[in-house]
């Protein structure tokens, strides 16, 4: 049982994060952070990977963080919060402290690639957090380099365009599917663009005993070569070219947010990022063909699996 | 500072970044016409500061110490009620 | 001791007894990986916790990194945290290390010492510790499985004192402590309870007051949280004491950060740390029965290195004979023969140092070993910048 939400004028005024942290003009991930917190009780408790978003709010002397907040290295965030959840029940258990909701922020970096054994083990434990990936698709913080999580064809200061290479040539890795196979009670994508449904899922993800994963786009107006200004935009479209299916998985049945019927052109995504540029030049038809294959296969899938998996009876996780 | 004055652990409270003054990052700056904003929070919910201050009995207020000018308000305010003005 | 006492004895394993010792002080988060020689700890704490007899929160994690970094996040909330590894383990929590005792969380580790591979071999020597000894982490080592169980203990205290807040390590020798089974004597549950009270840190994750915890520093400050923890150090050598002296109220029992045999009146003294120390004194003591003059100084409190204590003991000697059961590739000599020569300088003593290299890979030392060793330091030829290897096939 959650409170849904309704409109932005319910929310609550606070501001879970504070203005002066050095984040770029126009990042996403600060939107990221700030529509889950404002959507999460007031007495969460953060864990925060190394990265973009760690770095830039939290510095000696200047931290934006109205919450207790912890971070400690950048592979290990799972593994922190399954430290803090356990600290916490012990406590309460001893009339020492209460248990708090627990959310942990990891980018991309942090969470497909060198944080990923963390998650997996925090997940088969079982332990009670909401870990929110939020996807800027390629190690930003150090300078654009590629992640697991970068789709194919992208520019990367790793994966470059050039004569013999057309950007990155492997598939985006299919976060959400690894923690599906995981049978947590619930994993969502989400996008800052549609705040309703994202903020719904924070809700609904923070009421299960269990944990609880939501995969977030960031759109980065630095690595993916845009004007800050678009960033929302962006998301925006990435959803509405079905590019980024924004569903549900609850107790393994899957179900599309929201739905979209006419879907706009994938080019129309792709061609407003400078890093998706050179796929327009002729001699590299054939990877701008598999992208979109790979783009179009990823939505089929979720069509799927959400035709398949409607929810059976008796199997609603615990609220 | 000496190591005695420092924060044991370099722990630091909270929502401290808020002294850092970010006007300085802008190239241009929001402009809200009070007369076209509906105060539906759409620019509030979207912006990554926050620098979108929701005031009880009077519409939204950019706090220009922490703007840094993306203009994404501008962008997707829904009358077009912000325009984003080249600093003097 | 103020009290007579009687104690439950027990037999017990190293490992076991650490299990014991992680029982009574009633710890709320044990985050911890398998791995030899260390699992009988976890294994012991499973069956308490099977059987109702340990309360705190046992997470079985999926590696030593996360076990490191579960103890951090739980440690982080106020609550008090252990956990126990050995060898690859440790070296994979290496980093996380650094980031426990930078971030001044009392967790306490058991360390059953394990050579590090490769090549992989299951048995001890010191290098996984020691290859971490600046880490930030109080380091202490003991020589028999009482000992290990009596440190276990103390540590709580030691690392939880708000002039401390460093996280702790208890080392012992990997099967040859970890596995064989002893004789302990077992404290009572109130006493140790009463002995530790609860962790009350300064600072913990509390929506009450939110803090940021593991916020960047940059080179104007790095230098000077980096000062805080060597104050630290520095103030753990004087804590080490007291709470030693607290625990010999209720135990009777009392080690120091030294052991001093028979170096007032030695010619040639060994330094050893571990359970080699015990089998140099026994050295010591048949060559002493035989008209020679012999000494033996334990190193029981490694990280803070008690400096003046070693000096002290080490000031009557002709020559001094360093043991390392690490070996430091590289390296003119091994760890402790590095700081007990840093040491004797720093003092303006020129004393020569002979520094073997022994019991690598869990080569095993006896007590004719130890003798050899004490004769070898009567050749002045033994004593030069390079390293002894002691034992060393071919």
């Amino acid at each position: 049982m959650y409170q849904q939400v309704k409109g932005l004028k319910e929310l609550p005024t606070e501001e879970p994060l504070a203005p002066g942290h050095r984040l770029c003009p126009g990042c996403g991930a600060s939107i990221v952070v700030r529509q889950i917190l404002l959507a999460a009780p007031d007495d969460t408790v953060v864990v925060n990977a190394t990265g973009c978003l760690e770095v830039s709010t939290a510095l000696y002397g200047y931290s934006a963080w109205n919450r207790p907040w912890i971070h400690s290295a950048f592979e290990n965030a799972a593994a922190v919060a399954s430290g803090v959840e356990a600290g916490f029940k012990a406590l309460a258990r001893r009339g020492e402290g209460q248990e708090h909701p627990i959310i942990v922020f990891g980018g991309d970096g942090g969470t497909y690639d060198i944080g990923i054994q963390a998650l997996s083990g925090a997940m088969e434990r079982g332990h009670r957090f909401l870990y929110v990936c939020y996807d800027n698709e390629a190690y930003m913080n150090t300078g654009i380099q590629r992640s697991g999580g970068t789709p194919r064809g992208a520019w990367t200061t790793t994966t470059q365009a050039g004569s013999a290479r057309a950007g990155k040539t492997e598939a985006k890795k299919d976060l959400m599917s690894i923690v599906v196979a995981h049978h947590v009670p619930y994993a969502a994508t989400a996008s800052i663009s549609h705040w309703r449904d994202l903020m719904n899922k924070v809700r609904k993800a923070l009421s299960v005993d269990g944990p609880t994963f939501l995969h977030v786009m960031a759109p980065c107006m630095r690595g993916w070569r845009f004007d800050g200004s678009k960033t929302i935009r962006m998301s925006r479209l990435a959803v509405e070219t079905r590019l980024f299916p924004l569903y549900e998985v609850e107790g393994g049945a899957y179900r599309i947010t929201v739905p979209v019927p006419s879907p706009k052109p994938v080019e129309e995504f792709l061609k407003s990022q400078g890093r998706y540029s050179h796929l327009f030049l002729p001699q590299n038809i054939e990877e701008l063909e598999a992208v979109k294959r790979d783009i179009e296969a990823n939505y089929a899938h979720i069509v799927r699996m959400s035709q398949f998996t409607a929810q059976p009876p008796g199997n609603a996780p615990k609220e | 500072m000496s190591w005695k004055e420092l924060e044991e652990a370099a722990v630091v409270k909270g929502g401290t970044s808020a002294s850092y003054i970010v006007s300085g990052w802008r190239v241009k700056r929001p402009v809200i016409d009070e007369a076209k904003c509906t105060n539906c929070l759409i620019c509030w919910i979207y912006c990554p500061e926050p620098a979108i201050v929701r005031r009880e009995g009077a519409k939204v207020a950019i706090d220009y110490d922490h703007c840094k000018g993306c203009g994404i308000c501008e962008t997707e305010c829904p009358p077009k009620a912000i325009s984003m003005v080249r600093e003097p | 001791m103020t009290q007579t006492q009687t104690f439950a004895v027990a037999a017990l394993q190293g490992d076991e007894a650490v299990a014991e010792a992680v029982r009574q002080c009633d710890v709320d988060v044990v985050a911890a990986y398998p791995i030899t020689p260390q699992t009988i700890i976890v294994e012991k704490l499973a069956e308490f916790v099977a059987d109702g007899k340990f309360k705190g929160e046992f997470m079985p994690v999926e590696s030593e990194h996360s076990a490191m970094s579960a103890c951090v996040g739980a440690a982080a909330t106020g609550a008090r945290v252990f956990t126990a590894t050995s060898s690859q383990g440790l070296a994979y929590m290496h980093e996380m290390l650094y980031n426990a005792s930078g971030m001044r969380l009392p967790i306490v580790m058991a360390v059953a010492n394990r050579a590090l591979s490769a090549p992989l071999v299951l048995n001890a020597d010191h290098g996984d510790m020691m290859g971490s000894r600046d880490s930030g982490w109080i380091q202490v080592y003991a020589e028999n499985v009482e000992e290990v169980y009596d440190r276990t203990i103390q540590l709580f205290k030691l690392s939880e004192d708000p002039r401390v807040m460093l996280p702790s390590t208890i080392s012992f020798e990997g099967f040859i402590i970890s596995h064989d089974k002893e004789r302990v004597r077992l404290l009572d549950d109130g006493a140790v309870k009463n002995f530790l009270g609860r962790p009350a840190p300064k600072h913990r994750l509390d929506p009450k007051e939110p803090l940021t915890f593991g916020a960047i520093a940059n080179p104007d400050n790095y230098f000077e949280f980096k000062m805080q923890q060597a104050e630290a150090m520095k103030n753990a050598l004087k804590v080490f004491g007291e709470v030693e002296e607290g625990f010999e109220t209720f135990s009777g029992r009392r080690y120091g950060a030294v052991d001093s045999y028979n170096t007032e009146d030695a010619d040639r003294i060994v330094v050893a740390n571990g359970c080699s120390a015990g089998t140099m004194r026994a050295a010591a003591k048949a060559l002493n029965a035989g008209g020679e003059k012999v000494g033996v100084l334990t190193i029981r409190l490694y990280r803070p290195f008690p400096t003046e204590e070693v000096v002290t003991g080490l000031r009557r000697a002709k020559a001094v004979i360093t043991m390392d059961r690490s070996f430091s590739l590289g390296a003119p000599s091994g760890p402790i023969s590095e700081d007990v020569k840093s040491a004797l300088k720093g003092a303006g003593l020129g004393t020569p140092v002979m520094s073997v290299v022994y019991g690598i890979g869990g080569r095993d030392l006896s007590v004719d070993d130890g003798k050899k060793i004490f004769d070898m330091a009567k050749d002045e030829s033994s004593f030069g910048p390079m390293q002894v290897l002691y034992g060393v096939k071919g």
